[in-house]
């Protein structure tokens, strides 16, 4: 397990408490540059309050966060997304309505000084824009198309290049697949891929276990709000894996009495 | 991303359909109000050209309406393109002239002081507004619903308790001197229309006490603030960064605050700019008049929307058009005195307003669907 540089991220012993509710009770994991690290978990396991955590959504109760060595505090998702940390959603990553450059640029929006005043710079907007969507193997009608036009699949996609656009170090993708079909799930683990080899960490939330083995170098399990442990690539079957996220016994019974196919 | 990356050859998927150019013409948000503007003004050409509603005085006439709907609908429009509400906006033209009065006649301040302690008051209000809607997380339609019936009983209430009266005048005799009750009042290009009257292109007095001026002797200040407001607010909207975030804002708050726009700042400074709309058509109201009344402003709100609505803004935010309020304004204001020209019944303006508010919608709803893909 040991690896020859260090860790870009590191959530040490994250623990969140809302009110009484403890949602996550202790997460450590460690992400690398160029990796894609799994993070698996049934619904309820504390996956997405542990990404909000990550991603400057929500402040730990108690825990650490050392980002390229350093102990870091996010108050707010900027202060993320600032230190290179970003994060795509799996259903608020786009806004419909708006066009696919005015979202590509939402929050960062390049700017030209005309006189005393700073003017959106719609031409460098489009231009980017269309050149980062053919690189990422999309073909948009124009710049001003809306995304609510696009498939599911293609709004991850350009969320994805956004942020890898912005510079991001860490890109976090939560659950990017789960509402697509075989097609498009298969380019967004190929934006994935390719992002990866940028030298980019990737964290890869999923709780499905084909998504995650396809692209994953690393996988962790959550469950009730606590690592269930962190296992490399080939050092893990399906099956395992699918058993430590369902939290064992239950699934083998009924996996016995469908015949073996969940 | 590097170079590696696939060669950028545009390949036309077979499954996205070619866009015709009228296609795209029609989703822009501004369509219905340009069709709604052509056909009032061919219907008014063809049954009241000439009754004076398309000479100088006519169209300075119903330019100065439509003017008073614009400066409302900028606000209201940036507003709801931000995905909130203002009702309070009627009451908040009565209360502001109402604050002018009483500031400038029964404290007899300065006009200037008064004028400045009425927009900060109003302003003031709105940002009360915005705070409300942004910390309680309420629907702005309740929130300003109830700033509604505050203003208007405070506006009501103030000038019948120092006063023993609802309308107070003598405004135009306070404001005579000052040096920023013109900036309201006033008007410019007078030079301009003299110059025209004199080469006989428009018409002039031929009796009374101002024989030989021009019957139009300029330019309104209340039209300059209308074009004034409504470039702003184009600009504004379409031209920079903060344009984009109000878009964001409205369209999807979550989202938008997730890569890191100031959602609740925007809003908060959307609030505060229609109540500067409100407060600078009411001083030019008042300026204008000479005189501030307790039922003043009764019912814009709802006009200030539906001019928004009919320039195809979606009631749900993050999607409309300032050029389009404005043509929405236009409309009205068009269709409010045209009515009075062509010798029609004013209160079918009412019946007019609610016709065209449904086909408005119903049109926007269209539109909207296929922006989105939605089905």
């Amino acid at each position: 397990m040991t690896s020859t540089h260090a860790a870009i991220l590191e959530m040490r012993d994250i623990e969140k408490h809302f009110g009484s509710v403890i949602a996550l009770a202790g997460v450590s994991i460690e992400v690398f540059r160029g990796e894609c690290h799994c993070l698996l978990g049934d619904n309820g396991a504390g996956k997405s309050t542990f990404i909000k955590t990550m991603s400057g959504v929500h402040q730990p109760t108690a825990g650490e966060i050392l980002f390229e060595g350093h102990p870091m505090h996010f108050d707010d998702p900027r202060d993320a997304i600032e230190a290179g940390i970003a994060t795509v959603y799996q259903d608020l990553a786009m806004i419909p309505l708006m066009s696919v450059s005015r979202n590509f640029f939402m929050g960062n929006e390049p700017q030209k000084r005309i006189g005393p005043i700073k003017f959106f710079d719609h031409a460098t907007a489009n231009q980017v824009t269309m050149a980062e969507m053919r690189r990422m193997g999309i073909n948009l009608r124009g710049p001003d198309q809306a995304v609510g036009t696009l498939s599911g699949g293609e709004r991850q996609t350009v969320a994805i290049a956004r942020a890898v656009h912005f510079g991001a170090k860490v890109l976090i993708l939560d659950e990017p697949t789960s509402a697509l079909g075989v097609r498009q799930t298969a380019n967004v683990l190929a934006t994935i891929d390719k992002v990866r080899k940028n030298d980019i960490a990737v964290v890869f939330i999923t709780h499905n276990v084909r998504h995650a083995l396809a692209v994953g170098d690393r996988f962790t399990v959550l469950n009730r709000g606590k690592t269930l442990g962190t296992a490399q690539r080939g050092q893990i079957t399906p099956d395992e894996l699918q058993e430590m996220m369902a939290g064992g016994q239950e699934l083998v019974a009924l996996e016995d009495s469908l015949g073996g196919t969940v | 991303m590097s170079e590696s990356s696939a060669a950028a050859t545009p390949v036309q998927d077979e499954r996205v359909k070619e866009i015709s150019g009228f296609r795209k013409a029609l989703i822009r948000p501004e369509l219905g109000s340009i069709v709604g503007v052509v056909a009032v003004f061919t219907f008014f050409i063809l049954t009241a050209a000439d009754s004076g509603m398309f000479n100088s005085q006519g169209i300075m006439n119903w330019s100065t309406v439509s003017a008073q709907f614009m400066i409302i609908a900028v606000g209201a429009c940036m507003l709801m393109i931000a995905g909130e509400f203002d009702l309070s906006v009627g009451s908040m033209i009565g209360f502001a002239g109402m604050s002018i009065a009483i500031f400038s006649v029964t404290l007899a301040w300065p006009v200037w002081l008064a004028i400045c302690l009425t927009f900060a008051l109003c302003v003031a209000i709105g940002a009360l507004n915005g705070y409300i809607v942004i910390k309680t997380g309420l629907p702005s339609f309740i929130v300003t619903l109830a700033a509604l019936f505050i203003l208007r009983g405070l506006t009501i209430y103030f000038p019948q308790a120092i006063e023993r009266r609802t309308i107070i005048g003598g405004i135009d005799d306070a404001a005579a001197g000052d040096w920023l009750a013109p900036l309201f009042g006033g008007e410019i290009f007078q030079g301009f229309f003299v110059w025209l009257a004199d080469n006989g292109l428009i018409a002039t007095f031929e009796r009374g006490t101002r024989a030989g001026e021009p019957v139009v002797d300029g330019i309104p200040m209340l039209i300059v603030w209308a074009i004034g407001l409504v470039i702003f607010g184009h600009v504004l909207l379409t031209r920079t960064r903060y344009g984009n975030w109000i878009f964001a804002s409205g369209g999807d708050a979550r989202a938008a605050r997730y890569v890191g726009v100031p959602v609740s700042r925007v809003k908060f400074s959307m609030f505060m700019f229609t109540a500067f709309c409100a407060c600078v058509f009411a001083t030019c109201q008042v300026m204008e008049f000479g005189s501030a009344g307790a039922d003043r402003g009764l019912l814009k709100e709802f006009e200030a929307i539906i001019a928004v609505v009919i320039g195809g803004a979606l009631l749900t935010g993050g999607y409309g058009s300032v050029i389009g309020a404005a043509l929405g304004a236009l409309i009205f204001g068009v269709v409010q005195q045209g009515l009075f020209f062509a010798g029609v019944e004013s209160s079918l303006f009412r019946v007019f307003l609610g016709v065209i508010l449904l086909f408005a919608v119903i049109l926007n709803t269209a539109v909207r669907r296929v922006i989105t893909g939605e089905r």
